[in-house]
């Protein structure tokens, strides 16, 4: 795989080792209402990646000194299931969950209302049943879902994609090979979300190394892509009303 | 945690003086307070120093230790960050098990120092695939006045370019009592640097003090070096809620390499 990455160097032109086109998503699907005890409930795909999420609430919050008597508080559990990866993960929350489940919540947050709802709690659960890289992406737009399924008022969804860099190249949705390529400037995962149709993000995250300039072409690639996956989100989500 | 925060008031006249390029103290929106590093403030560490940002001060301390390497990379050494907001620092931190905030400082700083390629990790081999040195760099907050997160990064740079791998004893254990002469596999080139922008309003701040910190809506760290005579971003965190637009994304992209250089001639009569 690392070979074919030399050769196409050598000859001027990149291409990635699943032969995917550079701003080419991996097959996405998307379902919702999966876990029929939840009051809303989605799964999202890229490939190989495969991550549940599940809204309990609008319900009181206990203990009561963590109620907000101004509004409804979002509280998100992101983790991977001990077997969605090669070396089983220790069952429990990490570091690294504990971080992604509170990112998250900043992800959604800026399209909830939630001023409706005073004294409660939103419960977002969302677990990895199979994780090649893109979990965390994955998880914000099975959760977007989720909470629109569970008809919290909501002003728009979040649409979430990571976007890379392999030495030079930006490439869209990497996978976990991608993402483990050492090369040159090695590889960079740079993953986004935002408000679907408009130019605010609500996450961003960056690990490795990446010019400023080519930060900001990150952001027009992240546009692109979030567009399709706001597509897919809207299916499926018409796919339950019309059921 | 909203209980914490500033008076709406207060909160508000920020928004007001911000829009008008104005602060409490007299600064420009991007501008640093005095930053005053004191290098090996604690001589049981390998390496260490104390960071003053303003009436923010953070203490960070290197440990060397000799340990197994990680399955997939047999042929370098580790590093670890911790660090703790203990309530030393402020009445806001309390003791027991860690806060987001304080399972968050470590992460960001470990990105930041990993990702920029400082520490040449090949070279801290002892037996291949057997022993290698880890680093751990722990960060400890003893005043917080705001900014702690690009307070500590500067911390971490200044403690590694002061530490020194203790020397070994025929056994190949660490021996305290021989003198410790080798530095650390430092690249010459490169340190990260971390600046958390600030956003209250349509504004976005630089360094803000504690009140400004707790005022503001939403914040972007970056961390940021220079490999092979280029800027590199090394990372990046959104915090809070409120999103940045595009505009203001590259805003901050353009920013970024002017406040790398600008902060790091200020810290070279320290480090």
């Amino acid at each position: 795989m690392r070979k074919i990455n030399k050769m196409a160097k050598e000859k001027g032109t990149f291409k990635r080792p699943s032969g995917r086109g550079l701003a080419e998503i991996r097959k996405m699907t998307a379902k919702v209402g999966v876990v029929p005890n939840a009051d809303g409930s989605a799964m999202f795909s890229f490939g190989d990646t495969i991550a549940i999420a599940a809204v309990y609430g609008p319900r009181q919050l206990h203990p009561q000194h963590m109620q907000d008597p101004s509004r409804g508080i979002l509280r998100v559990n992101y983790d991977l299931l001990s077997f969605s990866v090669y070396e089983r993960k220790k069952p429990g929350p990490s570091r690294r969950s504990q971080e992604i489940s509170k990112v998250t919540e900043w992800a959604l947050l800026p399209v909830l209302d939630l001023k409706e709802f005073p004294n409660t709690v939103i419960d977002v659960q969302i677990y990895i049943i199979q994780a090649d890289a893109g979990t965390r992406t994955a998880g914000i737009n099975a959760a977007s879902l989720a909470l629109a399924h569970a008809g919290i008022p909501m002003k728009n969804l979040i649409c979430s994609i990571s976007v890379g860099k392999q030495d030079k190249n930006l490439i869209v949705d990497l996978d976990k090979d991608e993402e483990d390529f050492e090369e040159g400037e090695g590889a960079t995962d740079f993953p986004i979300a935002k408000i679907a149709n408009s130019d605010k993000y609500t996450l961003l995250q960056l690990d490795g190394k990446i010019q400023p300039d080519m930060a900001k072409k990150v952001l027009a690639l992240a546009d692109k892509a979030c567009e399709e996956v706001y597509e897919v989100q809207k299916k499926a989500l018409k796919e339950v009303i019309e059921k | 945690m909203s209980s914490m925060e500033g008076s709406n008031l207060t909160i508000e006249t920020l928004k007001k003086m911000f829009a008008e390029g104005k602060r409490f103290d007299g600064r420009g929106l991007a501008d640093y307070r005095d930053i005053e590093v004191i290098s090996d403030i604690s001589n049981k560490a390998e390496g260490s120093a104390r960071v003053k940002l303003g009436k923010t001060e953070v203490l960070v301390g290197v440990k060397l230790e000799i340990g197994e390497p990680y399955p997939d990379s047999p042929d370098k050494g580790n590093l670890m960050v911790s660090g703790d907001l203990l309530p030393i620092a402020s009445p806001r931190f309390e003791a027991g098990p860690p806060k987001f905030k304080a399972i968050e400082l470590p992460r960001l700083v470990d990105r930041a120092i990993r990702e920029s390629g400082m520490i040449d990790f090949s070279k801290l081999v002892i037996t291949p695939g057997e022993k290698v040195w880890t680093v751990i760099i722990d960060i400890y907050p003893i005043n917080d006045d705001g900014n702690i997160i690009d307070a500590a990064t500067i911390g971490a740079v200044a403690a590694l370019k002061r530490a020194k791998l203790p020397a070994l004893n025929e056994k190949g254990k660490i021996d305290y009592d021989k003198p410790a002469t080798t530095s650390l596999p430092l690249s010459k080139e490169t340190a990260p640097l971390t600046f958390t922008f600030f956003k209250l309003g349509d504004s976005i701040i630089l360094d803000p003090t504690r009140e400004e910190d707790e005022a503001c809506e939403g914040r972007i760290a970056l961390a940021i070096s220079k490999w092979s005579d280029q800027y590199m971003i090394n990372s990046c965190q959104k915090g809070e809620e409120m999103p940045f637009s595009r505009e203001e994304l590259e805003r901050i992209f353009d920013l970024l390499p002017k406040k790398y250089e600008e902060i790091n001639e200020k810290l070279k009569k320290f480090l």
